[in-house]
Order: C-alpha cells, then sequence, then structure tokens
C-alpha cells in the first residue's frame, strides 16, 4: 500500500448510528491529494452523515480519522476548520443577513483572530483582501455589497463554497454543490468546479452522473451505510452491484 | 441625515459592516451621551433621568447578548442585583471607599456572570431561558436567606454614600443634579466600551454566532466560548448598571434580584429595538415613562405595560429605535 504514505486523509473502518439505526458502517478509504473523489449512492444511503462524521460535526460512533497522520476522532468540530478542512452544506448555510463580502471576510477572521476585543476590525484589510479574492474566484466580486440572502439560489451555492475556500483548505468537502439549481446555474457550478478540481483535494457529493464522470478521478458508492464500490468512473460504471442497486430506482445514471 | 449617498443603497448594507458604518453608527458614542447629558432638563422629573440612566444601561449590557449574540437569558437581574448588593455590602461591611467598592461589584457580577454562563451556555432556545432563570433565583433565595449580609426582605441599607471625591473635586451626591452626571460618566464608560466590542473582531464573531452557530463553528468559531464570553461582558455591564444603582438609591432592595426585574430589561430591550445601539436606552425611556404615567391612573400599571409590549411584538418586532433606524435606512 504506497498510498499509506501520501494520503492525505485515512479512514478505517468509520460507522455512525443514530439510535439503534445504522447509518454509516464500517467505511475504509483513503484520500490523496489533489484528487476529486465523488460520493454517490441513493437517498438515505448515508452520504451526507459521512460527510457530517468528516467535518467533525458528528463523532464517528466506530473506527479512525486521520488527517495528515492526526487522528481526528473526538476533535471538537470548530478545530476543523484550523486543521484545514472545509466544507459546504446540502442545504445552504450561510450568514444570511449579512453582506456577501463580510460572510467571506468573518470565516477568514475565524482562522486570524476570534476573542479579539482590543482593535478594530478593519485593522485587519488583508481579511477584506482574502474575501475578495475568494469572492473574485467564485464569481461574486461584483455583488459583494449585497445581502446575502438577497442573492440567487446559485449564487448562495457559490458564495457557501467561497466561504469555505478562503480558509484555504487542504481538503475540500461540498455536499451536493448544485443541489436544487437549474441548468444554467448547474453550468456555472460545473465550471467552478472544474477550476477548483485542478487546485485542490475534493470530495464532492453529488446526484447528478455525467457531472461527476466528467469531474471525478475516483467514484465512492454508498448503499444503506456501507461502501459498495470504490474506484474509476470507468470500473464503478460498470460494477454490477452499483448497476442493481441504481438501474430502475432512479434516472440519475443517465 | 444624508451622509449615507455613496455607495450601496443603505439597506443592503449590513448593521455592522466593516468600513460602511453610516453617520449614526460611526458617532454613536458621543451622540449617545449627548442625548443623556441632556436627559435631566427635558425629561419631566430628575428621578425619571437617573432611573432611565441607570435601566438604559442595563438593557444596553442585556442587549449585547440578547440583541448581538442572540441568546434570550431570563436572569439578568442576578447581574444587575449581584453588582448592587456587593457594592453595597462592600461598603457597609467591610467600609471600602465608592470606587473601589463599584469595581468589587463589577467584578463580582462577572464571576457570576461566568458561572450562571458556563452552566447554561450548552443549552438551547426555551432551555436556555430556563436555565439562567433557575439560576438566577438561586442568587435570589440566597440573597432573602443570607439576611445577615443582605438584610434578607427589608434589602440591602446603610452604605449611604453622600460624597465623592474625583481628581480633587468633591462630588456631592445629595445633589440629585450632580449624582446624575457622576453616575453619567460610567455609562458613557460602558458604552464607550460596548461599541469598542461591537467594532472588534470578537463583535464580528458573536454576529457571525448570532446569525449561524452552524455555519459559525464550521468556519472555525468555538461557539460555546464565544457565547460565555459574550455573557462574562453582557454581565459585567449589568453588574455596573447595579452598581450605580445601588450608589444612587443607597439602598438595595431584594426586587433587584427578582425575575421581574429580568423581565423589565428584557421588555426594555426589546420596546427599543434588541440589536441597535441606541434603542436600549429608548427602551428604557418608554418603559419608564408607561409606568410613570400608568402608574398614576391605576395600579395596575402593569398590565398597560404588557399590552404595550405585546403590542410591540406582534407589529413592531423591531422595537422603537430599531423601526427607525430600518426607515432611515430604506433604499
Ligand atoms: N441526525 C440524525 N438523526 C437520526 N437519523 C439521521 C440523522 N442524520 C441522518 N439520519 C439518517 O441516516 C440516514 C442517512 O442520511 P444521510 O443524510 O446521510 O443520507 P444521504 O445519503 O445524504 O441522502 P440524500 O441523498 O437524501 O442527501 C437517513 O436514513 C437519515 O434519516
Ligand atoms: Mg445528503
Amino acid at each position: 500500500m504506497t498510498t499509506q504514505t501520501t494520503a492525505l486523509m485515512q479512514v478505517e473502518n468509520v460507522g455512525r448510528t443514530f439510535g439503534g439505526f445504522v447509518a454509516l458502517a464500517e467505511v475504509s478509504a483513503s484520500f490523496e491529494r489533489n484528487k476529486v473523489t465523488a460520493v454517490i449512492g441513493p437517498n438515505g444511503a448515508g452520504k451526507s452523515t459521512f460527510f457530517n462524521v468528516l467535518s467533525g460535526v458528528l463523532p464517528p460512533s466506530t473506527g479512525s480519522i486521520r488527517f495528515k497522520g492526526q487522528e481526528l476522532a473526538g476533535t471538537k468540530q470548530h478545530r476543523f476548520a484550523h486543521l484545514g478542512i472545509a466544507r459546504s452544506y446540502q442545504i445552504t448555510n450561510l450568514f444570511p443577513k449579512l453582506s456577501v463580502q463580510e460572510n467571506v471576510r468573518v470565516a477568514a477572521q475565524a482562522l486570524r483572530t476570534r476573542y479579539n476585543l482590543v482593535m478594530n476590525r478593519s485593522a485587519y484589510p488583508e481579511l477584506v483582501e482574502k474575501a475578495d479574492a475568494a469572492l473574485a474566484h467564485v464569481g461574486l466580486h461584483a455583488k459583494r455589497e449585497r445581502v446575502a440572502s438577497d442573492l440567487a439560489h446559485g449564487e448562495q451555492r457559490a458564495l457557501e463554497i467561497a466561504i469555505a475556500l478562503v480558509a484555504d483548505p487542504e481538503l475540500l468537502l461540498l455536499d451536493e454543490p448544485t443541489a436544487g439549481m437549474g441548468p444554467e446555474e448547474t453550468k456555472e457550478m460545473v465550471a467552478l468546479l472544474e477550476r477548483l478540481a485542478t487546485e485542490r483535494t475534493i470530495l464532492l457529493v453529488e446526484h447528478k452522473m455525467k457531472m461527476i464522470l466528467g469531474l471525478s478521478d475516483r467514484i465512492l458508492v454508498l448503499h444503506h451505510g456501507r461502501l459498495i464500490a470504490d474506484g474509476t468512473p470507468q470500473a464503478v460504471q460498470t460494477d454490477p452491484e452499483v448497476r442493481r442497486v441504481y438501474l430502475g430506482q432512479n434516472d440519475g445514471y443517465a | 441625515m444624508s451622509s449615507t449617498s455613496h455607495a450601496a443603497p443603505a439597506a443592503l448594507r449590513p448593521p455592522q459592516a466593516v468600513g460602511e458604518a453610516g453617520f449614526l453608527s460611526r458617532w454613536r458614542v458621543p451622540l449617545s451621551i449627548a442625548v443623556l447629558c441632556v436627559l435631566p432638563w427635558v425629561l419631566p422629573s430628575q428621578a425619571l433621568a437617573v432611573n432611565v440612566l441607570i435601566y438604559g444601561l442595563f438593557a444596553v449590557g442585556y442587549n449585547l447578548l440578547f440583541g448581538y449574540t442572540g441568546l434570550l437569558s431570563f436572569g439578568h437581574a442576578a447581574f444587575f442585583g449581584g453588582g448592587a448588593y456587593i457594592t453595597g455590602m462592600a461598603i457597609a461591611h467591610f467600609g471600602l471607599g465608592w470606587f473601589p467598592a463599584m469595581l468589587v461589584g463589577v467584578a463580582g457580577s462577572s464571576v457570576l456572570a461566568a458561572v450562571i454562563g458556563a452552566l447554561s451556555i450548552r443549552t438551547r432556545g426555551i432551555y436556555f431561558c430556563m436555565v439562567t432563570l433557575a439560576l438566577s433565583q438561586l442568587v435570589y433565595y440566597t440573597a432573602l436567606q443570607a439576611s445577615n449580609w443582605t438584610g434578607g426582605e427589608n434589602g440591602l441599607r446603610g452604605f449611604t454614600v453622600a460624597k465623592a471625591d474625583v481628581l480633587g473635586f468633591t462630588v456631592n451626591l445629595l445633589d440629585p443634579m450632580q449624582k446624575y452626571y457622576f453616575l453619567m460618566v460610567f455609562a458613557a464608560l460602558a458604552l464607550w466600551f460596548v461599541s469598542r466590542v461591537l467594532n472588534s473582531p470578537f463583535g464580528a464573531a458573536i454576529e457571525a454566532v448570532r446569525e449561524n452557530e452552524t455555519r459559525a463553528r464550521a468556519c472555525g468559531y468555538d461557539v460555546e466560548r464565544t457565547k460565555l464570553l459574550s455573557f462574562i461582558l453582557s454581565g459585567a455591564l449589568c453588574g455596573v448598571a447595579g452598581t450605580m444603582s445601588a450608589i444612587h438609591l443607597s439602598i438595595v432592595p431584594l426586587d433587584a434580584l427578582h425575575y421581574h426585574t429580568s423581565s423589565i430589561v428584557v421588555m426594555m430591550t426589546m420596546l427599543g429595538g434588541a440589536g441597535s445601539f441606541f434603542g436600549p436606552f429608548v427602551g428604557a425611556l418608554v418603559f419608564l415613562l408607561i409606568e410613570d404615567v400608568a402608574s398614576l391612573w391605576t395600579s395596575h400599571w402593569q398590565l398597560i405595560v404588557g399590552v404595550v409590549f405585546i403590542l410591540f411584538v406582534l407589529f413592531l418586532p423591531k422595537g422603537i429605535w430599531g423601526t427607525l433606524i430600518a426607515w432611515r435606512n430604506r433604499p
């Protein structure tokens, strides 16, 4: 296993239960730098639960997660951003009443200063610059003075990615970035993801198969909380177990 | 009033956006102090003015937690009354001068806030209300039982501060005007401090926590710790108000710790406008005016206050000052 030395994150036997319900069981995988890995599976397969465990929202019930060699199980959620793991949520998760720029600036500030009562916020112009750069990256620079909740749905999704990007994370977790988007908005998001794919380590949950096949280096398939396939897009596409789970269930495979 | 004609339409700006504060916001401390300066001259009585000063500051302290951090506490009487009692006891039982006594009062209410905050901050919503209420009731009953120290039901007496020597001047605290401006200095300092906090990076952090706890945590803020620090600062400010009330009244009624006092500060803050800088003073003024006027007509004045409060919650949820600010910032 040569990947052991180069992997950014190693997940071993991770499971998560809610009461008696097993949402995630015995998932093992390791993720290398600068690769895009898609996580797919039918509704309720445990994809978001997997992301929640990897981003500290939920502690795993079993197993271990190592990030750059450090064990993450038991680490408090707010530490994850500092360690270099950032995420977006399946349901848009912003600071709705703050300006677009402040949404991103305050995210950048979290890694710089948090309990500082002495300085002025404006004493950190570099945070504003970082925010503007992240906004430019996702194409929202011109709208930076707007209130976040005034943005169109697709723009809000992009803003959430800017919030994650401003932390300059080593691992980026994106839970259905195109959820609820129309074809036009999806096209723009795919273009953004293609740009990100060249420079970052990304884990991506998505239902849109065409998009996944174009973007990802590798696909994990979850079903009933278990990893049923893990491989290149070609391998996964032809995997009989995956076809059985997906075919006839929905047209997501189109 | 037209200093906001630059850049984006004013309504699109968040209240505390970096570098984009409007005229009212930029000058909020001097403007607030100017208003407090003229208060005893424009209000029907000086007694009312000093109450607006004290309860206004109490509400400002409460607003830091409720309006800016988004936590609805029902136990802030503990910090107001706590500050008042500790100051009073420091003078009555330990013979401290007024200034060290006030410092001890504020320090004591901060410690109390740290304890109550640490025990309540992990609970949410209605549970947070209930835990803060229960813990403040504990403080109330402690004061009631420890009557050797606190005077029990009769309240704490016997610590009149008749004059204060400040920088070579002697302030006669038996003169209402001198007392008002003496106390106003502390309110002014507290207001400056609150403005400082709101402008600081920490001010941005509590705003983020109020706006979206989940997102704030994902960004890397320790939400619990941020809330706790805000809780302590809020308790300390309410302690300043309590300590001022002790110096003003020369007694501390047991009522200062009663949950009724906690509910008054919630109402004042909401009447004026939670999350606005000067709103709490406006709320205190309106509340105390209604109380003054209504109590002349009827002994059931609390009913009138209650009805007014409900009307506000239903029809003017931003409060008086908050609505004015929003109206001024309309596109
Ligand atoms: N906090 C929770 N408490 C209880 N059950 C939960 C919780 N979170 C998820 N579940 C359950 O775990 C299962 C997996 O949910 P999860 O959100 O991970 O699915 P998903 O693969 O993201 O699905 P979708 O495609 O619909 O987003 C579901 O049955 C869900 O009801
Ligand atoms: Mg999901």
